[in-house]
C-alpha cells in the first residue's frame, strides 16, 4: 500500500466512490430525475411554440445541469466526514490533492456524466437539430467537470455546516457563470451557423485551469474545515 | 532602522490606533461629501445630452469603483491572513465585506435610476451591469459563509480561501460576460469621448475620495467591534475605559 502510484491512488479512490454509489443508487437517480424534471417544466411555463423552445433549449439545459450538480454537491464529502474516513484521508501519507481529485472525478462520473448522456433526449423535446444536439453533448462534456471541480471547493468549505446545501449553491453558482455562458454559447453558435470553436476552446481552457488549481484549493479547504 | 511591520497587526495596539483615526476619516469624508454634492448639484452645468439625470453619476461612479476596489483589498487582507496567520487581517477582510456589498448595491440601484430615463429600462443586460450584479453575489456568498461558521478561526480561513478563489475568478467572469454581451446584442449607449466639464471632474473626484474615506472610517469602526467581540474574554478588553463605564 505504501508504494502507490498516483494513478493507482486515483483509480482506488474512484472505484471506492463508485462502489459506494452503486450500493445506494437512489442518490444518483434523484439528481438525474431532478434534471429531467426541471428541463421538462420550462415548456409548461413558457408555452409549447417550437420556435421559442428551440431558441432557449441550450440555456435551459445548461441552467438545469448547473442546478442539478449543485444538488449533489453537499454529498461529495459529507458521508466520509460523518464516518471518519475523511480524517484518515487527511492523515494518509498520500497527497490529499490527489485524493480530492479522485473524489472529484468520481463525483463527475456520478452526477455529471449521466446528465451529459440524457441531455440529447431532453434536447429532442425542445426540437433541437442533430448538429445542435451533438454540440450540446460536447459542451456539456467539457463543462460539467468544471462544475464538479469548482463545486468541490464549495463543498469542502461548507463541510458540516448547518444549511450547507443552500450555502454551497450561493458560493458556487456565481463562480460557474463563465461555464454557463460558454457552454450555452457553443450551442447557440452552431444553431446560428457560426463556428463554436472559440466557445469550446475557452471552455476547455477553463477546464484545464480549474483542473490545475481546484483539487489543491479544495484540499486546503478540507484541511481548514477539519481543524 | 528596523521597522516593526507587525506592530499594528496585533488587535491590542490596532484597537487604539483605529479609535484615534476614525474621527479624522469620518470628518474628512463628511466635508468632502458636502463639497462634492455642492459642486455636483449647483456648480456643474447641465449636460447637453442627458440634461439633469446625469448628476446621479456623482454617486454611481464612485460606488462602482469602490465596490470593485474593496473586493481586491478584501482578498488582499484575506491572503495576508492566510499567509502570516495574523488575526487582524482576517478581521479586516470580514469588516470590509458589508461595505463592499453596500457599494455594489448602491451602484446597481443608482444605475437602474439612471437607466430608466436614459435607456428607457430599469435593467439592461449590459456587461458592466451584469458583472456588478455577480460581484454583489460574490460579496453575499462571502458574508453568508462567514456568518454560518461559528468557530471564528475556521470562518476566517474559509472566508479567505473563498475571497482568493473569487478574486482569481473575477477577471474570467468579467470577460465572459463581456463576450456574451457582444455576442447577443449590440453595445448599448456608451459615454463617448466627450470631454468632461472641469466642475464635473471636480465633483466626481471629491465624491470618490469622500466615499473612499467613508469606507475606511466605517471599516475601522466595524473592525473595532469585531475585535471587542472576539477578545471579549481577555483582560486588556476588560481594562478598557469604555468597558468600565458600562459595567
Amino acid at each position: 500500500m505504501n508504494k502507490l502510484s498516483l494513478f493507482g491512488l486515483l483509480s482506488l479512490v474512484i472505484r471506492r466512490d463508485l462502489l459506494l454509489a452503486m450500493r445506494r443508487r437512489a442518490d444518483v437517480l434523484t439528481t438525474l430525475v431532478f434534471f429531467v424534471m426541471v428541463v421538462s417544466l420550462f415548456p409548461l411555463g413558457v408555452g409549447p411554440e417550437p420556435e421559442m423552445l428551440r431558441k432557449m433549449a441550450s440555456g435551459v439545459v445548461w441552467v438545469a445541469a448547473l442546478l442539478a450538480s449543485m444538488l449533489s454537491l453537499p454529498r461529495m464529502f459529507s458521508a466520509d466526514y460523518l464516518d471518519g474516513t475523511l480524517e484518515q484521508m487527511l492523515l494518509a501519507p498520500q497527497s490529499l490533492t490527489a485524493l480530492v481529485l479522485g473524489k472529484i472525478v468520481a463525483h463527475w462520473m456520478l452526477s455529471g456524466l449521466p446528465l451529459v448522456l440524457i441531455a440529447p433526449v431532453l434536447g429532442l423535446q425542445f426540437d433541437m437539430s442533430a448538429q445542435a444536439l451533438g454540440m450540446l453533448v460536447l459542451a456539456l462534456l467539457l463543462g460539467t467537470p468544471i462544475l464538479s471541480m469548482i463545486g468541490a471547493v464549495g463543498a469542502a468549505l461548507t463541510l458540516g455546516l448547518r444549511g450547507g446545501g443552500v450555502l454551497v449553491s450561493l458560493l458556487v453558482l456565481p463562480l460557474c457563470i463563465p461555464v454557463l455562458i460558454f457552454g450555452a454559447g457553443a450551442v447557440e453558435a452552431v444553431t446560428s451557423g457560426m463556428s463554436a470553436v472559440s466557445n469550446l476552446s475557452l471552455l476547455a481552457a477553463f477546464m484545464l485551469f480549474a483542473l490545475v488549481f481546484t483539487p489543491f484549493v479544495a484540499a486546503q479547504a478540507l484541511r481548514i474545515s477539519m481543524e | 532602522m528596523a521597522i516593526n511591520w507587525f506592530k499594528y497587526s496585533a488587535p491590542t495596539t490596532f484597537y487604539g490606533l483605529a479609535g484615534k483615526l476614525i474621527p479624522y476619516f469620518a470628518w474628512a469624508a463628511a466635508i468632502l461629501f458636502v463639497i462634492g454634492l455642492y459642486i455636483g448639484f449647483f456648480v456643474a452645468p447641465t449636460d447637453a445630452v442627458q440634461s439633469e439625470a446625469y448628476r446621479i453619476m456623482f454617486i454611481h461612479v464612485p460606488a462602482s469603483i469602490l465596490s470593485m476596489f474593496i473586493y481586491l483589498v478584501m482578498a488582499g487582507y484575506a491572503a495576508l491572513g492566510l499567509i502570516f496567520k495574523t488575526r487582524l487581517s482576517a478581521m479586516m477582510a470580514q469588516a470590509l465585506a458589508p461595505t463592499g456589498a453596500l457599494f455594489a448595491f448602491i451602484s446597481l440601484w443608482t444605475g437602474a435610476l439612471w437607466g430608466k430615463p436614459m435607456w428607457g429600462a430599469w435593467w439592461v443586460w449590459d456587461a458592466r451591469l451584469t458583472s456588478e450584479l455577480i460581484l454583489l453575489f460574490l460579496y453575499l456568498g462571502f458574508i453568508a459563509l462567514q456568518a454560518s461558521i461559528e468557530d471564528s478561526r475556521r470562518a476566517d480561513k474559509a472566508g479567505a480561501l473563498l475571497a482568493i478563489v473569487g478574486s482569481v475568478n473575477v477577471p474570467i467572469i468579467y470577460f465572459s460576460v463581456k463576450w456574451w454581451n457582444t455576442l447577443h446584442q449590440g453595445s448599448t449607449i456608451k459615454f463617448s469621448g466627450t470631454s468632461m466639464h472641469i466642475a464635473m471632474q471636480q465633483a466626481m473626484l471629491a465624491m470618490l475620495i469622500a466615499c473612499w474615506l467613508y469606507a475606511i472610517a466605517v471599516t475601522l469602526a466595524r473592525v473595532r467591534s469585531i475585535i471587542l467581540e472576539r477578545e471579549a474574554n481577555t483582560t486588556w478588553v476588560n481594562e478598557l475605559p469604555e468597558m468600565k463605564v458600562q459595567s
